[in-house]
C-alpha cells in the first residue's frame, strides 16, 4: 500500500502531468477565443492558487489579496511602458508585491493581529489602495512615461515578450504556454514548500498557532513568510492579468476582485492546491455561460449555485469529489486511503 | 554543594507588571532550585497567573528581571523561552486536535532529536503518563482531563529543564489527578517544576515547598505542613483580610 507522502506526490505528478498535457495541446486543439479564456482561466487560477497557500496551508485568511493582484498589474504597466522590455517588470512586479506582503505583514504580525482583525485590515489596506489609484486621473500623476489614468486606468500595456527577448512579443498561444509554465511551475515549487519543515509548521501554525509556539517556532516569523510568498504570487497574476488584458485599471484593488478569490478557493476547497483551480475554471466557465443567457440575472443563479455549493459541499467541489472516490474505492472493497491536496 | 549547583535555576528580581494604575505583581522576588517542584497558590486575583505570564513570555514585566539558567528572559517572546529549556503547559490544553495523542507528542520530542529517538521518546512519555490507550485517538475527541494529560506529555516530550505548568489538575478525575500527581512527584529531582494550581487537595498530594501569592506580591513561602497550618494563609483563603499582609 502506497504511504500517505507517496499519494501526495503521486497526486501532484497527476496534476502536473495532465498540466503539461494542457499546456502543450490547447494551442493547438483550440480556436483563438477559447485560447484567450483559458489563459484568463489561468491567470486567475495562479491568482487563486496565492490565497488558497496562505489560506489554506498558513491559516492567514486575507480579505485583500487583490491589493497584490493590482498592484502587481500596475508595476507591470508602469515599469513595462517606461522599460521598453516586460522580463524586468514581470520580476519587479513580483518583488514590489513581496516587499508590499512583507512591510504589511510585518505590521500585522508582529503586532499580533489575529482572525477578524487580521482580514479587516487587509481588506482596510486594499481599499485605500483602491481608493489612492482612483484619484490619479491627471496629467500630474505620472511616473516616467506612464499616466497612472485614474478611474480610466491604464491602456496599452505592452504585451509580455518571451523572457529576455524584447522583440519577440507573444503570440496568443504562445502566451497560454507561458503562464500555463508558470502556472504549473508555481503548484509544484507550492506543493515541495508544503512538504518541507518549513511548510509541516506552517500547518502546524494553521492547526493551533499557541502551541505551535509554545513548540519554540517564532509564529510571526513564519507568518510573514507565508504572507509575503503569497502576495509575491499575487503580484505576478496581476502582472499576468495587465499584459493579458493590455489594461489595467483601479477595478483591480476592488472588493469585488478579493471576494471572487475568495469564492473561488472556498468553492474548490480550502486545503488544497488543486482545489481553487477548480473553482476558478467552474464558477468563471459558469459565469461565462450564464452571460450568454437572457432568462434571468446571471447573478442571481450564481449566487444561488454558490449558496448550494457551500451547503452541501461544504469542504469545497474537490475534497468533496476526493472523499466520493475514496467511498467508491472502498466499497468496491480497495483499502480506502488518505486525501492528497 | 558546588557553588554552581547551590545558585538558583530560576529567579525573579523585583519583578512588576502593571495594567494602568493595577499592580498586579508588585516587586516579587523569587527563587526556584533546580529539581525543585514548587506550588504557586493564591486567591483570585493575587497575581499568579500574572506571575506565571511574566515567565513564560505572554507578558512582558513593566519593571524587575526574570534570570534562567543565568540568562535574562524578561522581554523574551514565549518561543525563545521554550528554546531555553522551558516547557510551558497552559491552562486551556493546546493540542493539533486532528492528530492521534501519539503524534501530538512525537511533534515535540522531534524538535531535538532524531526521527528514532524520537519515537523512543513518545514511547516513553506514553508510559510515563500512562496514556498508551490513548495513542491512537484523535485528541480532538478526548475529555478535558484526558488532554491535559496528553498536553503534559507533550510539554515533558520536549525534555526541558524547568516545566510551568498552569492549573494542570482542572477537569480531571479523582483517578487522572491521581495520576498526575504521581507524576509530578516522581519528575521532581529530574527537573524543576512550578505548579499554579487552586486544587488544595491536589497540592497536598504533590507539594513539599508552596509560595503564596497575595495583592501580587509574595505572602510567605514554607513547606506543605507550614503552610496548610498557617492562620492568615486560611484567613486569605476564606476571604478575610490577613492582617499584616505584606
Amino acid at each position: 500500500m502506497l504511504s500517505k507522502v507517496s499519494k501526495d506526490w503521486a497526486g501532484a505528478g497527476f496534476v502536473t502531468t495532465i498540466g503539461l498535457a494542457i499546456l502543450i495541446f490547447v494551442p493547438i486543439l483550440f480556436d483563438l477565443f477559447e485560447v484567450l479564456q483559458m489563459t484568463q482561466y489561468v491567470v486567475l487560477s495562479l491568482f487563486a492558487l496565492s490565497l488558497a497557500y496562505i489560506w489554506g496551508y498558513g491559516g492567514i485568511l486575507s480579505f485583500g489579496q487583490a491589493g497584490f493582484f493590482g498592484l502587481g498589474g500596475y508595476t507591470y504597466a508602469v515599469a513595462a511602458i517606461n522599460m521598453g522590455q516586460t522580463t524586468v517588470p514581470f520580476l519587479m512586479a513580483i518583488g514590489l508585491c513581496a516587499l508590499f506582503a512583507a512591510a504589511l505583514g510585518y505590521f500585522m504580525f508582529y503586532g499580533r493581529l489575529n482572525d477578524v482583525y487580521l482580514g479587516v485590515v487587509t481588506l482596510v489596506v486594499t481599499l485605500i489602495l483602491w481608493k489612492l489609484i482612483n484619484h490619479t486621473a491627471g496629467p500630474e500623476y505620472s511616473i516616467g512615461e506612464a499616466r497612472l489614468g485614474g478611474f480610466n486606468g491604464i491602456p496599452s500595456i505592452p504585451i509580455m515578450t518571451l523572457p529576455w527577448q524584447p522583440d519577440m512579443e507573444m503570440e496568443p498561444g504562445q502566451m497560454f504556454q507561458y503562464f500555463m509554465a508558470i502556472l504549473i511551475g508555481v503548484y509544484v515549487l507550492l506543493h515541495v514548500l508544503i512538504k518541507s519543515k518549513f511548510g509541516r509548521v506552517a500547518i502546524s501554525i494553521r492547526e493551533n498557532e499557541v502551541r505551535t509556539g509554545l513548540l519554540g517556532y517564532d509564529v510571526r516569523l513564519y507568518k510573514l513568510g507565508i504572507f509575503t510568498i503569497g502576495g509575491a504570487i499575487g503580484g505576478a497574476a496581476g502582472a499576468m492579468w495587465a499584459t493579458y488584458q493590455t489594461f489595467i485599471d483601479p477595478n483591480s484593488f476592488s472588493l469585488e476582485v478579493s471576494a471572487k478569490c475568495l469564492i473561488w478557493v472556498m468553492a474548490g476547497g480550502v486545503g488544497t492546491l488543486f482545489g481553487p483551480i477548480v473553482g476558478v475554471i467552474g464558477l468563471q466557465y459558469l459565469s461565462l455561460k450564464l452571460g450568454e443567457t437572457d432568462l434571468i440575472n446571471n447573478l442571481i443563479i450564481l449566487g444561488t449555485i454558490l449558496m448550494f455549493l457551500v451547503l452541501l459541499l461544504p469542504k469545497g467541489i474537490f475534497p468533496s469529489f476526493q472523499d466520493l472516490m475514496q467511498w467508491l474505492w472502498r466499497r468496491v472493497g480497495g483499502s480506502g486511503g488518505e486525501r492528497t491536496p | 554543594m558546588t557553588a554552581a549547583e547551590d545558585r538558583p535555576l530560576l529567579s525573579t528580581k523585583e519583578l512588576t507588571m502593571r495594567f494602568g494604575g493595577v499592580v498586579a505583581v508588585d516587586q516579587v522576588n523569587f527563587s526556584l532550585k533546580s529539581g525543585e517542584l514548587r506550588c504557586l497558590i493564591g486567591p483570585n486575583g493575587a497575581g499568579k497567573s500574572t506571575f506565571f505570564k511574566c515567565l513564560t513570555g505572554q507578558l512582558k514585566p513593566s519593571a524587575g528581571s526574570v534570570l534562567f539558567a543565568d540568562q535574562e528572559l524578561s522581554g523574551k517572546t514565549t518561543h525563545d523561552i521554550v528554546r531555553k529549556g522551558i516547557g510551558i503547559k497552559t491552562q486551556v490544553p493546546n493540542l493539533f486536535d486532528g492528530l492521534p495523542a501519539r503524534e501530538n507528542i512525537a511533534l515535540s520530542a522531534r524538535q531535538n532529536n532524531s526521527q528514532r529517538r524520537a519515537e523512543e521518546i513518545t514511547d516513553e512519555m506514553l508510559e510515563l503518563i500512562s496514556i498508551a490507550a490513548l495513542a491512537r485517538r484523535d485528541v480532538g475527541s478526548l475529555a478535558h482531563g484526558e488532554r491535559q494529560l496528553v498536553e503534559l506529555a507533550m510539554v515533558l516530550a520536549g525534555q526541558p529543564r524547568l516545566v510551568l505548568l498552569d492549573e494542570p489538575a482542572a477537569g480531571m478525575t479523582g483517578e487522572e489527578r491521581g495520576r498526575l500527581a504521581t507524576v509530578l512527584r516522581d519528575l521532581a529531582g529530574r527537573m524543576s517544576l512550578i505548579v499554579v494550581e487552586h486544587d488544595m487537595q491536589f497540592i497536598r498530594e504533590i507539594a513539599t515547598e508552596i509560595t503564596v501569592f497575595h495583592r501580587g506580591r509574595v505572602f510567605i513561602e514554607g513547606d506543605v505542613a507550614e503552610i496548610m497550618t498557617h492562620s492568615e494563609v486560611q484567613e486569605i483563603y476564606l476571604g478575610k483580610e490577613a492582617n499584616g499582609a505584606a
